[in-house]
């Protein structure tokens, strides 16, 4: 297994991107953090800079004037990085599909290495998520 | 000569709500000037609701704010009814009570998301789980009565979706109980610890020349002594029928502090209004069945945790609207940082900007540049650094 890719399973350090989005996801993902789920005990933790992280959560409809900060953002993680996409917004723009200012789904832009469905995905299906993300790429020779 | 530098706060930030952009000016340690860019979160809803029907918009609106998921629908519900007669005429009253219900819990759950990133922003993280903590049997509640966590979908014209069944009301009002103590050591904290009122009193002044001038709402016009409140100024829901008791709760100084207890005062009324309202829930039907909405023009105004929410809808005979117009809380409130944080300092900026909860925070991704050579001076975490050691140093002052 290539030594970054076993480093990133060990504790992995997520930067949270809101794109547009109706925020439920955005504090569904905060909620993680809480004493309730508490992440921060497998090692998960939000970081302030995209240059920290490991993984980026993306949530939300990207809208035109989202899509070119969104790649910017990508540009500035350090690789390996993966790319979860949190909620339907950012799965398959859900019912902005429809408008004028939404014109690509999220796995047109970036590299998307993770769906988590859901409007808005409980914490529950979130830390599910992850954990099958590790074990992916555990899995990866 | 002074040296000015453009602080940038946005457009992306790891904490929560719509990607807004500011833009600090300072002058060594006081902002002198502050622009807010806007537009990372468009997504043209008001033009997909005109291509929906009725009973669908209800459902495309909820989805402008997560936090405020029950007032756009209420609002729009609101609207429509304005069209057929007014909310009193169509909902059944067992309706007006969930509704109201649903819309106060809603409030708690806002304002308690807010305490805590309120606590956080000024270096007590403390205050940020716990608060989070007493929000999870908020939403356990709402996963009971509406079936989620968010977006609750309980709104329709005419109605409401579902009902609240009698075997729940023990533990919706044991978890209401529960709940009052929490948010009675959240205002004994607040008013009794001398550093969170050194750190929040006199920071991000907004007097109430200011407020009218400005034209803030909710909260924040309240905590600077202007009494303006939906719930009372055009009462929906229960609230229409009279039964309820409660109170507009006031503050005069303007200031950080009094936002922060107008919006515990709220969160205590908020549960008396529920408990009041679970104890006279009257029986009988839920939905009105409401077919069709006659050619007209409604408009539906709520009082959303941070203001009021106002949605206009045209008719024209057809099961879709002409005209979808929606006026959300934020949009008001966040002009005014112009005045409220302009004379402060970088420090204090950070829950200036936060406490009109315009969903803010987004300090997380700001970068101090120099306007002249582009060098970035400080990032986000530096940013909730200097005001967390300003906490600090008052702490040790105090000490």
């Amino acid at each position: 297994m290539d030594f970054k890719l076993s480093a990133l399973t060990k504790s992995i350090w997520v930067f949270h991107v809101s794109a547009g989005s109706c925020n439920n996801c955005d504090i569904e993902i905060l909620d993680l953090l809480t004493p309730r789920h508490d992440v921060e005990r497998f090692g998960i933790q939000l970081v302030g800079s995209v240059r920290h992280a490991d993984a980026l959560l993306i949530t939300g409809a990207m809208n035109k004037k989202a899509v070119v900060r969104m790649k910017k953002i990508y540009e500035q993680a350090p690789k390996p990085c993966v790319v979860v996409a949190v909620g339907q917004c950012a799965l398959s723009r859900h019912l902005f599909r429809y408008s004028y200012n939404v014109e690509e789904p999220l796995d047109k832009i970036l590299p998307v290495d993770l769906y988590i469905p859901g409007c808005p995905p409980k914490p529950e299906a979130m830390i599910d998520g992850i954990v099958k993300l590790v074990n992916k790429l555990k899995s990866k020779k | 000569m002074s040296h000015k530098v453009i602080v940038p706060i946005g457009p992306y930030h790891p904490l929560q709500e719509e990607p807004e952009f500011f833009q600090l000016y300072v002058e060594g340690e006081k902002v002198v000037d502050i622009d807010i860019i806007i537009g990372y979160n468009h997504r043209g809803i008001e033009k997909i609701c005109e291509s929906k029907h009725y009973d669908q918009i209800a459902f495309v609106v909820e989805r402008i704010c997560g936090i405020c998921s029950s007032s756009h629908p209420y609002a729009y519900v609101l609207a429509v009814e304005d069209i057929l007669g007014g909310e009193g005429a169509v909902v059944p009253e067992r309706a007006l009570y969930i509704r109201t219900i649903i819309d106060e819990l809603q409030r708690i759950h806002s304002h308690l998301l807010w305490l805590g990133l309120a606590g956080h922003f000024i270096g007590y993280n403390t205050v940020w789980m716990w608060a989070w903590k007493y929000r999870e049997p908020i939403l356990d509640m709402f996963e009971m009565i509406t079936g989620n966590r968010n977006n609750y979908a309980m709104f329709k014209v005419g109605g409401v979706r579902r009902d609240i069944k009698e075997e729940d009301l023990p533990l919706l009002n044991k978890t209401l109980d529960e709940l009052l103590p929490a948010l009675e050591m959240f205002r004994g904290a607040v008013m009794d610890d001398p550093v969170i009122q050194a750190r929040l009193k006199g920071a991000g002044i907004l007097t109430k020349e200011q407020a009218i001038e400005w034209c803030v709402i909710g909260p924040t016009a309240r905590a600077s002594g202007v009494n303006i409140d939906v719930r009372r100024d055009e009462p929906y829901g229960a609230l229409l029928l009279g039964t309820i008791d409660w109170n507009v709760v006031l503050q005069k100084e303007g200031d950080v502090y009094a936002k922060t207890l107008v919006r515990i005062f709220e969160m205590q009324d908020s549960v008396n209004i529920i408990r009041q309202c679970l104890k006279k829930l009257p029986n009988g039907p839920i939905d009105a069945d409401v077919k069709d909405i006659p050619p007209g023009e409604g408009i539906g105004r709520v009082e959303a945790p941070r203001g009021e929410c106002i949605h206009y809808i045209k008719s024209d005979g057809t099961n879709r609207p002409v005209r979808h117009k929606i006026r959300a809380p934020s949009f008001m409130n966040v002009a005014s940082n112009k005045v409220a944080a302009v004379g402060g300092t970088i420090a204090d900026a950070t829950i200036t900007l936060a406490a009109v909860d315009p969903c803010y925070c987004c300090t997380e991704r700001v970068a101090v540049i120099n306007r002249s050579t582009d060098k970035k001076i400080m990032n986000g975490w530096d940013l909730i650094k200097l005001s967390q050691e300003k906490t600090n140093k008052i702490k040790e002052m105090l000490l």
